[in-house]
């Protein structure tokens, strides 16, 4: 493969191969979780806002390959305080690291960052746009839980219209021949950009609002949580926010291959007493990131 | 000096460019499309002319000006159905239709607020999507499709 200076923006950056390279290698990292092979090398986690699960995902990973990180939290004590454009930042950055690792309020910051960039940048996070590592470990997740990503039938829940995850799911399983089911309110529902590329990639999906009446025919229970940060009308959160609970009692009759997804924080869209049945898979699937985002570094650097 | 009518709305030119049937409300996006308003030719611009297939129309004639053709299929974002005749010694020697580019960088603004290029001095860009009769703009940076009459 074509590691010619390759950053990870989109999800739709990476064939199918590639997605399926980078899910062996987070086996291999699994397996064997400290391979010190990045050993000099120097990475930045440039984090220009506020992110501790991603953040400290990310740059476990980093040292656990045996790299050093530099960077920031947070970017108010930086230049970019003082005005600094995101690309004299970038420039600055790349003449000190191997490879930049970004989170950026603004949505399409990270693919303008690879464009300035000297050295392979990774999206962390562009605003509501995308964030592939995460991705990633969600497909990394349904593989590891059904032995395979092909033919499934993944039921989406909850913020439809905002979730970046769902919208990125989506795009990364459409290779894999799924069938999808959405649930959510009317208010939340898949953007009809995204049912125009199912359509036109011949995958079948079906819209409902009841979260009952899927539970029971699904292969993986992708539950995301109403995010307050993305609505501009308070009014409109209000109305929609607690409009799905999934509780333990609910889950009688579901397929025992089935496994409950999560991109973390919940809520209240999954009761606690959901976390100590068969079918609760989110805070393994967190686990699963650092495995995965060692797979991206070590890719990316042309070590994998 | 006596002039019919016809003779006083347009007047023959010598050698340029006449761009024709453009929707009347879109003459000075054309002219900024083209990036017009700094060039020292004669330029004859007219809005609201009468045609039989648009009702209203604009037509803009440039003297001794002639555009490469991708600079032209920029205006088929705003003027689908235009025509440009190419003219020489008073004499239309070529007439063109518009096509639509794949591909439009530094003309039209991303719609959505949060994308980097309507923050930072980011050159934009975006491919354009047919969508049934619509054109779609869809932003390289933040991956958001655009309708194209809001980006002018």
């Amino acid at each position: 493969m074509d590691h010619n200076h390759k950053s990870l923006i989109s999800i739709q950056d990476f064939t199918k191969d590639e997605i399926l390279h980078v899910l062996e290698v987070a086996k291999e990292f699994e397996k064997d979780r400290v391979q010190k092979i990045l050993e000099g090398k120097v990475i930045a986690c440039i984090f220009f806002e506020p992110s501790t699960r991603t953040r400290l995902s990310f740059e476990t990973a980093v040292n656990r390959l045996g790299a050093k990180v530099i960077g920031f939290s947070d970017a108010t004590n930086t230049s970019v305080s003082k005005g600094e454009t995101l690309k004299d930042t970038i420039k600055m950055v790349s003449n000190y690291v191997d490879m930049i690792i970004m989170r950026h309020p603004l949505e399409g910051s990270s693919r303008y960052a690879s464009e300035v960039a000297s050295v392979p940048v990774v999206n962390a996070g562009d605003g509501a746009n995308q964030h592939p590592s995460q991705t990633l470990l969600d497909l990394y997740s349904i593989m590891q839980t059904q032995g395979h990503l092909d033919h499934l039938k993944i039921n989406m829940v909850g913020d439809l219209k905002y979730g970046r995850t769902t919208h990125s799911l989506l795009q990364a399983m459409s290779h894999f021949s799924p069938e999808f089911i959405f649930t959510a309110p009317d208010e939340l529902k898949m953007p009809v950009e995204y049912k125009d590329f199912l359509g036109n990639s011949g995958i079948p999906y079906h819209e409902t609002s009841s979260l009952e009446e899927h539970l029971d025919d699904c292969d993986i229970l992708y539950m995301t949580r109403v995010q307050q940060e993305r609505f501009t009308d308070p009014m409109e959160y209000e109305k929609v926010k607690d409009v799905y609970r999934l509780t333990a009692s609910m889950l009688q009759n579901v397929k025992p291959n089935m496994k409950i997804l999560h991109p973390l924080p919940r809520v209240s869209e999954i009761d606690q007493d959901v976390d100590e049945t068969p079918y609760a898979y989110y805070f393994k699937q967190a686990e699963n990131g650092l495995y995965v985002r060692m797979a991206i570094i070590a890719y990316l650097l042309g070590y994998r | 000096m006596t002039h019919n009518s016809k003779e006083l709305i347009v007047s023959a030119l010598e050698n340029g460019t006449v761009l024709d049937h453009i929707p009347a409300e879109n003459v000075y996006k054309a002219l900024d499309i083209l990036d017009l308003k700094g060039l020292e030719s004669q330029i004859t611009i007219g809005i609201n002319l009468n045609s039989k297939l648009y009702g209203k129309k604009g037509i803009i004639k440039i003297a001794d000006k002639f555009f490469r053709d991708e600079e032209l299929n920029k205006l088929a974002l705003i003027a689908p159905d235009a025509t440009v005749n190419i003219i020489r010694g008073f004499k239309v020697v070529e007439k063109k239709k518009l096509q639509m580019p794949s591909v439009v960088e530094g003309i039209a603004k991303c719609m959505n607020p949060k994308c980097i290029t309507n923050h930072q001095p980011v050159r934009t860009r975006f491919t354009t999507i047919k969508c049934g009769n619509e054109i779609l703009l869809h932003c390289h940076y933040c991956e958001k499709n655009s309708d194209i009459r809001g980006l002018f």
